[in-house]
């Protein structure tokens, strides 16, 4: 068997712009710091020197701006992709995002459209605290006009942002920080990966787990979990994008399965996963046997200290919980993943500040 | 070229005085501002631009698109809500757009456009062609947060563009006197943040041809922003036909001073004594221009509405 190319989600990240800026000379990269020492956790290494000042560029600390400079550079021929090192601070751009990037194509009758990629990323731990760990995902979700993609793997990440950087609209982009170390298998060669499309992690028969981003890392911890000791088999569907959700595939999982549960990375009010579950509620009331249900953030900030951040997110143990749960299965032992590190980290790996 | 300035000036005025008079029949079911008074400003702007050189604007854009040489037809098409409308009835008034001719749209939200004109002159550099970038704003819009991070951006990348700043004196009813200390002159403060500014008098249409066309000349052999502040004033409300002296926000006395600058009154006076135009000339241009402003209600009137349609496509490129 052919040995697998094992690389990090920021270097898939890194190799899809590097692709992207070769093969499409219009191909623009900006955002601070992106050609700063850290490089944006790695994902825009060596773009900078190999395409110049011209096309990857420093910016001003201007973010509704520099967002309408996008649009602008987009109707003016150019394909912009932007980032942001976290989601928080592009919340100066609404009027720009909303306004104008989702709207022009509708707008101005299907003339212009803006091919303008944004990557934002996501914080959580370590002290993020209240705004550097917002998962608002579900405000984009609402606009119309706006696809917004949320890779959980490294292979995903980089077809992904491929193909959002070939899409002619504007895509916004969702990073999770805890995903830049992940490791795992990526061709070499540029595949992309149709947008609005979810994958099937895991095959299984008793549950639907609908995931998202670094939520699918803690539902495969709980799969393996629930596989290995109580024989329950999850079928992992892994979104991709979350707007606009690949409800096909949903359903047709929960038709198989009978039973869904649905996981957020965001607070649970008015989220894309209460969005998912009143869609399945509509198509499959009566018709399975178990209530959807979903677990979610609560509706509260992430506090700064470790000690508010322990029960506050979803953690595999929380799934395995939850699924037992909606099996009817009292287990008796508790229920523990071994962690060999901090519970406010993604891994070893990440020892701060951001 | 004064012919031109005048006519230009004339087509602005009398489709936006149509617009007026037909407003109430409920038929241009939108917010419209007129930009009556301050149409030395569009003509002269958009006659020194070529059809290469592209342009954003706000709200108060009809004589922007117009002046830019926007197709009349579908304008009014757009204002009453058709299919044939430049934006597909989607937009209205304040979304006029007509890429034939680089004008690349009006927005309605105050400083919308302002980073989008920056951005279509970013994309003018990097294609190195010889044109700039006209980004139209008012007083208010340079409260506007967007202002600021746009002039600077354009100033740290040494884009060509130009932003024409038309001061009306009023956002919405609201004066100069409480938004912006006294003193402070637009121009000089933009001049501070490194974008040369100069300020030419708004209701002159030869002074803003002359100084757009000097301008663009700079950009282009500087590669760096200009900014030209043009005190004008709004005759009519702020939305909508009428005039509104009698509210209270602003007095009879104001308005007849600057009745006193009509920029077309003074332009034809000009050009009627030094004998560059005759009487009988400027009732053809008259005459020509209502024609053609019968001819685009007429169209705008006679055009099919569009179609609700809720599939992707009206939201998405392919």
């Amino acid at each position: 068997m052919k040995k697998k190319r094992i690389i990090p989600f920021s270097k898939a990240i890194n190799e899809a712009l590097h692709s992207s800026m070769s093969k499409d000379k219009n191909v623009i990269l900006y955002g601070l710091g992106v050609d700063d020492p850290m490089e944006i956790f790695g994902t825009t290494k060596g773009l900078a020197k190999k395409y110049g000042n011209d096309r990857v560029f420093d910016v001003p600390t201007s973010e509704n701006a520099i967002t309408g400079v996008g649009i602008g550079a987009a109707i003016g021929g150019l394909i912009p992709v932007m980032t942001h090192q976290r989601l928080d601070f592009f919340l100066l751009a609404m009027d720009q995002l909303v306004n104008a990037a989702a709207k022009w194509y509708f707008m101005f009758g299907e003339q212009r459209p803006i091919p303008i990629t944004i990557r934002l990323i996501i914080g959580r731990g370590w002290g993020q605290g209240p705004t550097h760990s917002q998962n608002l995902q579900s405000w984009f979700a609402h606009i119309p006009g706006l696809k917004v993609v949320m890779p959980s793997t490294p292979e995903d990440a980089k077809g992904l942002l491929l193909a959002s950087i070939a899409d002619k609209n504007p895509v916004v982009f969702l990073e999770h920080r805890w995903l830049h170390n992940l490791k795992g298998h990526v061709e070499k060669k540029a595949v992309s990966i149709p947008l609005g499309k979810a994958s099937i992690l895991r095959k299984g028969k008793d549950i639907t787990l609908v995931t998202m981003s670094y939520a699918t890392i803690e539902a495969i911890h709980a799969a393996d979990y629930l596989k290995e000791y109580f024989d329950i088999t999850c079928e992992i569907v892994d979104l991709r994008t979350v707007s606009p959700v690949d409800y096909k595939t949903v359903f047709r999982s929960i038709s198989k399965t009978k039973k869904v549960l649905v996981l957020d990375t965001g607070m649970k009010n008015c989220s894309i996963s209460s969005e998912i579950i009143s869609r399945i509620t509509e198509k499959f009331w009566g018709k399975i046997d178990h209530k959807p249900e979903q677990l979610a953030l609560p509706d509260f900030p992430e506090g700064t200290s470790p000690a508010l951040t322990k029960n506050y997110h979803v953690s595999a143990e929380d799934i395995i919980k939850r699924v037992l749960d909606m099996n009817d299965i009292k287990s008796k032992h508790k229920i523990s993943l071994e962690r060999q590190f901090p519970h406010d980290v993604p891994g070893d790996w990440f020892t701060g500040p951001f | 070229m004064q012919l031109k300035l005048l006519k230009m000036m004339i087509r602005i005025r009398s489709l936006e005085e149509r617009i007026a008079s037909e407003y109430s029949s409920q038929a241009m079911r939108c917010p419209t501002h007129l930009s009556i008074g301050q149409e030395a400003a569009a003509a002269g702007v958009g006659l020194a631009l070529s059809k290469t050189d592209v342009a954003v604007s706000s709200h108060r854009g009809h004589g922007h698109y117009i002046g830019k040489g926007g197709d009349l037809k579908r304008m009014m098409a757009e204002i009453y809500g058709k299919a044939t409308g430049c934006s597909m009835g989607r937009g209205g008034s304040m979304h006029l757009i007509d890429r034939e001719v680089g004008f690349e749209g009006t927005t309605a939200i105050v400083g919308n456009s302002i980073p989008v004109g920056v951005g279509l002159a970013l994309a003018l550099q990097a294609q190195k062609r010889k044109n700039i970038s006209v980004v139209f704003l008012g007083d208010g819009a340079i409260e506007e947060g967007a202002f600021y991070e746009s002039a600077n951006f354009a100033a740290v990348r040494n884009l060509p563009v130009l932003f024409v700043c038309e001061n009306n004196l009023y956002s919405v009813y609201s004066p100069l006197s409480v938004r912006q200390p006294r003193n402070r002159k637009i121009y000089q403060m933009v001049q501070a943040m490194g974008v040369k500014s100069i300020i030419t008098d708004g209701n002159n249409v030869e002074d803003v041809y002359m100084s757009v066309s000097k301008a663009k000349a700079e950009i282009l052999k500087n590669k760096k922003p200009m900014f030209i502040e043009m005190p004008t004033y709004r005759w009519r409300e702020h939305c909508g036909p009428n005039f509104d002296n009698h509210i209270g926000y602003r007095d009879e006395k104001e308005f007849l001073k600057w009745q006193k600058k009509d920029p077309i009154k003074i332009f034809t006076n000009k050009l009627l004594s030094n004998k560059k135009v005759s009487q009988l000339q400027l009732d053809k241009i008259y005459l020509a221009v209502e024609k053609e402003i019968d001819e685009a209600f007429n169209f705008a009137k006679n055009s099919p509405f569009p179609k609700l349609n809720l599939s992707s496509s009206t939201i998405f490129a392919k």
